[in-house]
């Protein structure tokens, strides 16, 4: 799949005031809060007002969205960018901070090293890939922004790559994502060194895609002879 | 909203390159016309979204055209083919707004959906009145069908059948109290800016997902934001910026 949504969203204000109490409703655990900025000051800002709420868990600085124009995935292309921002979030918050990493980068060791050094809680690999297609018939790119975040099964093994590099370089948890659609795919991003998976296109193909997941995941340790998923975290290596 | 396994139980053409499809199946969730189905294709990563032209307690009638490699995949099924389908989605049009004479306006392969749409009103007793609009005679599909339900017009851009020139031209001379219409933009936009009465327009639209969580169709309305897929695919006039 190939979107450029961006980063729509009602605003932290609202997040606050009405999306994290509809959550609440139904879900009870703690939540994952994605925060993203045009500038340090906006990320700082964000991330000191969530930091707050009860309901958050973890929170996750995206500093790879393709999408957005000036910002975004500038903070997560360079060594010392991402590192300024992981920085910058941690003198604000106490909760556990991930840093969600762009795969569109010739070394993303140096980055996610960059941010474990700056004290990044854990590493959220990856965001999509630029990609873009052509409509033959109109001559167009498809997507209006012409080039978009490229996503689904197609890039599992780009991030199952970039899972295992950075799983090697730093000591701190990965959330493993990218092409995530079943339970196989889960089992082999931890083994490649993901402590946790996110799953994100599986969805809008089966909203029902995480659950059913969850559900298969027995079978499958049963299939590999694990009895503690947490046996698995990076065990290709 | 439900996902469901449905059977193929008829995929002939219609005029070149547009089809009807009949799918087997549990069509309790389908609760307006003009809702819409996605249709899960084998080696297709997403689903392909196409609207509902009729369905009974078991089975959901779809016509479509071939546009891209999905379609053309659908034309090529044979019956007895199984598909994943996910049906009841969108808000559909709303019925209780049409008046006694309510005019329906189809274009192209936004004809379908007026069909189910035409059945209800008739059953609410109202009399509306039909406009389809084509390029040309061979592309009409579906005149037999909706002239045995209520008085039906056609126009075509060259002239080889019906009234010449767009629906619009055809709206001219009909007197109705409300519109209902589906079809490409250009053609909303253009029957927005002559109607005689409000109405209520389906917007085509690439889909991510189809059921309100990608944010992939959203567009501006006066009201704020609204998503194609789950907030439409209907919107009414008043509140369509142009």
């Amino acid at each position: 799949m190939i979107n450029s949504v961006g980063l729509q969203n009602p605003g932290i204000d609202k997040v606050i005031s009405e999306e994290l109490p509809k959550l609440k409703k139904c879900f009870n655990k703690p939540v994952i809060a994605n925060i993203s900025g045009f500038s340090i000051d906006e990320y700082t800002y964000c991330c000191e007002r969530i930091d707050k709420e009860e309901q958050v868990g973890i929170i996750e600085v995206n500093i790879s969205c393709p999408n957005v124009h000036n910002g975004g995935m500038a903070f997560g292309t360079d060594p010392k960018a991402a590192a300024e921002v992981t920085k910058a979030v941690k003198k604000v918050t106490t909760k556990p901070v991930y840093i969600k990493l762009s795969p569109n980068v010739t070394d993303i060791v140096s980055i996610a090293k960059a941010c474990e050094a700056e004290g990044a809680d854990g590493i959220s690999l990856i965001n999509t890939l630029m990609g873009m297609r052509i409509d033959k018939m109109r001559r167009r790119p498809v997507v209006a922004n012409k080039m978009g975040g490229f996503s689904g099964s197609a890039i599992f093994p780009v991030a199952l790559r970039m899972v295992y590099q950075v799983y090697e370089a730093v000591k701190i948890p990965i959330i493993g994502m990218g092409g995530v659609s079943k339970v196989e795919d889960v089992f082999e991003m931890m083994l490649a060194g993901a402590t946790a998976v996110q799953v994100g296109a599986a969805n809008l193909v089966d909203p029902y895609a995480c659950k059913t997941m969850v559900e298969e995941l027995p079978k499958v340790m049963e299939k590999y002879k694990v009895n503690n998923l947490k046996d698995i975290i990076g065990g290709a290596h | 909203m439900k996902t469901g396994i449905y059977t193929v139980t008829e995929n002939k053409p219609l005029t070149k390159g547009v089809y009807r499809m009949v799918l087997e199946g549990d069509t309790s969730h389908i609760t307006a016309s003009g809702q819409f189905v996605n249709i899960k294709l084998e080696g297709r990563f997403l689903r392909r979204p196409i609207s509902v032209y009729d369905y009974s307690e078991s089975a959901v009638t779809i016509i479509y055209k071939v546009v891209g490699d999905g379609t053309e995949q659908m034309s090529n099924m044979p019956v007895g083919t199984k598909l994943d389908v996910m049906t009841g989605l969108g808000n559909g049009y709303d019925l209780s707004k049409s008046g006694d004479k309510p005019l329906l306006i189809g274009g192209g392969v936004g004809v379908p959906p007026m069909y189910n749409l035409c059945k209800r009103l008739i059953a609410e007793g109202k009399k509306p009145t039909m406009i389809m609009g084509f390029n040309t005679k061979d592309e009409i599909f579906c005149l037999e069908e909706f002239s045995a339900l209520c008085p039906t017009v056609v126009t075509t851009v060259d002239g080889s059948f019906g009234i010449k020139g767009f629906v619009t031209d055809a709206m001219k001379d009909i007197d109705y109290t409300y519109y209902y219409t589906c079809g490409p933009e250009p053609m909303l936009k253009a029957i927005n800016a002559a109607a005689a009465a409000q109405g209520q327009l389906s917007f085509e639209e690439r889909m991510g997902c189809g059921f309100g969580a990608c944010m992939g169709c959203s567009c501006k309305t006066k009201y704020g934001n609204k998503r194609i897929c789950k907030d439409g695919p209907v919107l009414e006039s008043e509140e369509v910026i142009w």
